[in-house]
C-alpha cells in the first residue's frame, strides 16, 4: 500500500479479528479488543498527519451516516473516517428529509438497509435506538450516541488521547465532572476506563449524578475540589442547557462558581493534569476559556483529531469482519 | 338471559380435583352443570347415577375451578380496534380460562356516561363468549377535573369507577369522587402514582435504569400518592381499591391502613409478580408496562403481600399494543402488556414453586375479585353460574406471543416456559373454549 506509515502497516498486518458485527456499547468490548483498536487508531493518527491520507481499506464499501440528532462534529468525523478509508459515504439527516414523515425508526432502517450499505452509523435521541436498529438490519451498526445511554466511539477516542498523553491508562485517576446524569459520554467512559484499569470518580451536584451511580464502583463527589484532588485527568462534560429545565442547577453563574473548571480548582489536581471535554464547550459555564485554550493542559483539540483516527479503527475492524461473513 | 333450551345437554365432570376458594375446598370430587348453573357439587364422593342425556367428562385428575375474574382489562374497542376488539379480547380470555372481564374506561370515547356503558354491554352480549363488564370513568373524559355520571353509570351496570392509568391529581376532585361514589355504593379504584415524579419516566429509578440511560421514576412515587389516597379514604369513609400495588414502600402504607381498619383493597398485576426491571434487558419494549417493572426486592415483597392477603386481587392488566406502537426506541414505545391468555399459567408458577397454596392463589383471581364487585361467579356453589375452567396444572407450555389470540402480540411472557394448560372453559354452562 503506497503512502501507508510504517507503524500502521505493522498493525494492519497483525492478525486480530474483531469478533463483533456491531459497535454499540463500551460494555460489549474486552481489554484485548480495545488494545487492538487503540493500536490501530494510533497508526491512523500518523496517516492523518501525512499529506496523502487516503487508503483503500474500505474501497467499495458504503457507509451511511444516519443522524437523527444534529451533530456536525461527530458526523463529519465519521464522514472523514469513511472517506479516508476509501468508502462511499452518504449522510442522511432524517429530520430534514422525507423519510422522517411519519416513519418509525424501524421503517427507516429497513428502507436504508434495502440500499445495501455495509456500515450504518446512527445517532438518536432515545437510549437503545442503536441496539434496536442493529436487530433489524443486515449491515454493521455503529452507535454514534443513543439518548443518555452510550457513545462508545467517544470513549475510545478519549482513551486514545489519554494513552498518548500518559503512555498508559491503567492506574490513572480520572474525574468525570458535570452533567453525568444526561451524559452518554460519561456512561461509555466509565465502562471503558474501568476495564482498562483507571480509577474513575464522578463529580457534580447530586441532581446531575445518576441515581445509584455509587454502585458503578466509582467514587462520587459533590465538591469539585475534593473530587479532582490528585487526578491525572479532569474530563469535563457538556452541560446540556436545554435539558436543565432550570431545575437541576439554579443558574449558570452558580454552576460555574461551584462546578466550572477554572485555574483555581484545577490546582487541586495532579501537577501534570490533562483536561478533556467532548465538545462543544459552553465556555464560562462548565469550563473557563483560560483552561480550555491552554495547550499545556488541554487535550481538547487532540480529542477531535483522535476522533477521526479512532473511528477509522472501528470502521476498519467492522469491515474486516464483514469480509469474513460474506 | 338466554332461555333454558339454549344451554344444551347437562355436563358431569367426574374424577376431577375441585378447587373452590369460596368454600375452602381443595380435593377430589365431581360437578354437574345444567341449565347454565352448577346443579350439583359432590365433594369427595362420586356422583350418583346420571341421567342418560348427560355429557360425562372424565377429568382424569385435572383441576376444575371457577372461571377467572379479571377486573383490569383493556380492549381497543371502541376507538382502537386495530389493537384489540371486544371479540378478540373475549376469545383470548376464554382460551386463558378467564370467564369474566372488567373493561377499563379509557377507550375512545371514554366510558364516562351511561350510554357508552350500555353500548359496550350490548356489543359484548352479542359476542356470547365470556362475561364482559365495564368500569366507568371516575371523572369526565378521565381528565381528573369534573365528576362523571357515577350514579347513572352504576344504574347502567358499571361495576366500579376509575380513571385507569391516570391518577386523579387534584385532591379536591378525588375527595369528591370518593364521597359521592360512596353514597351510591360504588367502589372507586385509583392508580397511586405521583404525577410529577412520574413525568416522562420509562423505567424504575435505580442502578439498572441509570446504566441504560432511561428516564426513571423512583419507587417512592407510588407510596406518596397512596398515602394521600388512604388519607382521603379515611376522611370520606369510602371504599378504595388500590389499582396495582407494585412496591415494598407502598405495601407498608397499605398495611398500616388495613391495621387501622380502613375499607381498602388492593390489586397487583401478574407482570409485577413475574418480572423485574432487569427483564427489560436490551431495551425489550414488551416489558415496558405502566407502572414500570420494579426491583427484585419489590417483586418479592409483592409476592409476599399476595401470599399474606394484604393484596387480595391479581389482575392481568391486559393492555394490547400493536407492533407499530412497541417496535420503537424504549422511551417512545407504548406501555402495556397483554395478559388474558397467560394469567392463569403465570400465576400457577407460584404454586409450582411452592410459594403459595393453590387454593389461596386461585382465590386472588376468582372469589376475591367476584366478592369485591358483587358478582355471583367465582365459586363452585350449587346454583351459581356455571363459569368454570378445567385445567391440567402440570402440562408444560412454551409461550409463543405470535400464537396468542389477542390481536396485539405484546406479551412479556414470549419465550417463557410455564406450566398449566386450560383444557376447557365454560361460561353459563356453554363451552367457550376447548383445547
Amino acid at each position: 500500500m503506497n503512502g501507508t506509515p510504517p507503524g500502521l502497516n505493522e498493525v494492519l498486518q497483525r492478525t486480530f479479528s474483531f469478533p463483533k458485527r456491531h459497535f454499540l456499547s463500551a460494555t460489549d468490548l474486552n481489554e484485548v479488543e480495545v488494545a487492538n483498536l487503540l493500536d490501530l487508531a494510533d497508526g491512523f493518527v500518523s496517516l492523518n498527519r501525512q499529506t496523502s491520507k487516503k487508503l483503500d481499506l474500505l474501497k467499495g464499501r458504503t457507509l451511511m451516516n444516519l443522524f437523527f440528532e444534529n451533530s456536525t462534529r461527530t458526523q463529519s468525523s465519521f464522514e472523514l473516517a469513511g472517506k479516508r478509508l476509501g468508502a462511499d459515504v452518504v449522510n442522511m439527516s432524517p429530520r430534514s428529509s422525507s423519510i422522517s414523515k411519519g416513519e418509525t425508526l424501524i421503517d427507516t432502517a429497513v428502507t436504508l438497509n434495502a440500499m445495501q450499505p455495509d456500515l450504518l452509523v446512527i445517532r438518536h435521541s432515545s437510549s437503545g435506538a442503536a441496539s434496536l436498529l442493529s436487530q433489524k438490519v443486515s449491515c454493521s451498526v455503529v452507535n454514534a450516541g443513543d439518548g443518555q445511554h452510550e457513545h462508545p466511539t467517544q470513549a475510545l477516542l478519549d482513551a486514545l488521547s489519554m494513552r498518548r498523553a500518559f503512555g498508559r491508562i491503567a492506574g490513572l485517576k480520572v474525574a468525570i465532572c458535570g452533567d453525568v446524569m444526561h451524559s452518554r459520554v460519561a456512561r461509555s467512559n466509565v465502562a471503558l476506563l474501568q476495564m482498562l484499569g483507571a480509577e474513575v470518580r464522578l463529580v457534580g451536584p447530586p441532581t446531575l449524578i445518576p441515581p445509584q451511580a455509587d454502585r458503578w464502583n466509582v467514587a462520587i463527589h459533590h465538591d469539585m475540589r475534593e473530587g479532582i484532588a490528585g487526578c491525572d485527568v479532569v474530563m469535563m462534560l457538556r452541560l446540556q442547557l436545554e435539558r436543565m429545565d432550570g431545575v437541576m442547577a439554579p443558574s449558570q453563574r452558580e454552576y460555574f462558581r461551584f462546578f466550572g473548571l477554572d485555574r483555581e480548582k484545577l490546582a487541586f489536581a495532579a501537577p501534570n493534569v490533562r483536561v478533556m471535554h467532548p465538545g462543544p464547550m459552553n465556555r464560562g459555564v462548565e469550563i473557563d476559556s483560560d483552561v480550555a485554550d491552554d495547550l499545556a493542559v488541554s487535550l481538547i483539540q487532540d480529542q477531535v483529531e483522535m476522533g477521526v483516527a479512532a473511528r477509522m479503527a472501528v470502521l476498519t475492524s467492522l469491515a474486516a469482519r464483514l469480509e469474513n461473513d460474506r | 338471559m338466554t332461555s333454558p333450551a339454549a344451554h344444551g345437554r347437562p355436563i358431569a365432570f367426574t374424577n376431577v380435583r375441585l378447587v373452590d376458594p369460596a368454600s375452602g375446598y381443595d380435593g377430589p370430587g365431581a360437578l354437574i352443570v345444567a341449565e347454565g348453573v352448577i346443579a350439583d357439587v359432590a365433594k369427595g364422593a362420586g356422583l350418583g347415577s346420571l341421567a342418560k342425556d348427560v355429557e360425562v367428562v372424565d377429568g382424569r385428575g385435572a383441576v376444575l375451578m371457577p372461571g377467572l375474574v379479571d377486573i383490569r382489562v383493556k380492549s381497543g374497542e371502541p376507538g382502537a380496534e386495530t389493537k384489540e376488539t371486544l371479540k378478540s379480547a373475549a376469545r383470548a380470555a376464554a382460551a386463558g380460562g378467564v370467564t369474566s372481564i372488567v373493561l377499563q374506561p379509557d377507550t375512545d370515547p371514554v366510558i364516562d356516561e351511561p350510554s357508552v356503558v350500555d353500548f359496550i354491554l350490548r356489543r359484548a352480549r352479542d359476542i356470547e363468549l365470556v362475561k364482559v363488564h365495564v368500569a366507568g370513568a371516575a371523572t369526565k373524559g378521565a381528565q381528573g377535573q369534573r365528576m362523571a355520571e357515577i350514579g347513572l353509570m352504576a344504574e347502567a351496570g358499571c361495576l366500579y369507577v376509575t380513571d385507569a392509568d391516570r391518577p386523579i391529581v387534584d385532591s379536591k376532585v378525588f375527595r369528591r369522587v370518593l364521597s359521592y361514589a360512596k353514597a351510591f355504593g360504588v367502589l372507586v379504584a385509583h392508580r397511586p402514582a405521583d404525577p410529577w415524579l412520574s413525568t416522562g419516566a420509562a423505567a424504575s429509578e435505580g442502578e439498572f435504569a441509570s446504566r441504560m440511560g432511561l428516564p426513571s421514576v423512583p419507587a417512592i412515587a407510588e407510596k406518596i400518592m397512596l398515602e394521600r389516597d388512604l388519607a382521603l379514604a379515611e376522611l370520606t369513609g369510602a371504599g378504595l381499591l388500590v389499582d396495582q400495588v407494585t412496591t415494598a414502600a407502598a405495601l407498608e402504607s397499605l398495611q398500616r391502613a388495613r391495621d387501622k381498619g380502613l375499607a381498602v383493597t388492593a390489586t397487583t398485576s401478574i407482570n409485577h409478580l413475574s418480572f423485574n426491571e432487569i427483564d427489560i434487558g436490551d431495551y425489550r419494549t414488551f416489558c415496558k408496562v405502566d407502572p414500570p417493572l420494579r426491583s427484585e426486592d419489590d417483586r418479592q415483597a409483592v409476592i409476599e403481600a399476595v401470599a399474606s392477603g394484604l393484596i387480595q386481587v391479581v389482575v392481568s392488566a391486559h393492555a394490547p399494543a400493536p407492533a407499530e406502537d412497541k417496535r420503537l426506541p424504549y422511551d417512545e414505545a407504548a406501555p402495556g402488556a397483554i395478559g388474558l391468555q397467560t394469567l392463569l399459567p403465570a400465576l400457577l408458577t407460584f404454586h409450582h414453586e411452592e410459594r403459595m397454596a393453590l387454593i389461596d392463589l386461585i382465590r386472588t383471581v376468582t372469589c376475591a375479585p367476584a366478592d369485591l364487585l358483587g358478582l355471583e361467579s367465582g365459586r363452585l356453589a350449587k346454583g351459581a353460574p356455571a363459569d368454570l375452567v378445567l385445567c391440567d396444572l402440570n402440562a408444560p407450555l412454551l409461550i409463543d406471543a405470535d400464537k396468542l389470540i389477542s390481536k396485539s402480540k405484546n406479551s412479556p411472557f414470549d419465550g417463557r416456559r410455564l406450566q398449566g394448560k386450560v383444557l376447557r372453559t365454560l361460561v353459563d354452562g356453554r363451552t367457550v373454549y376447548a383445547a
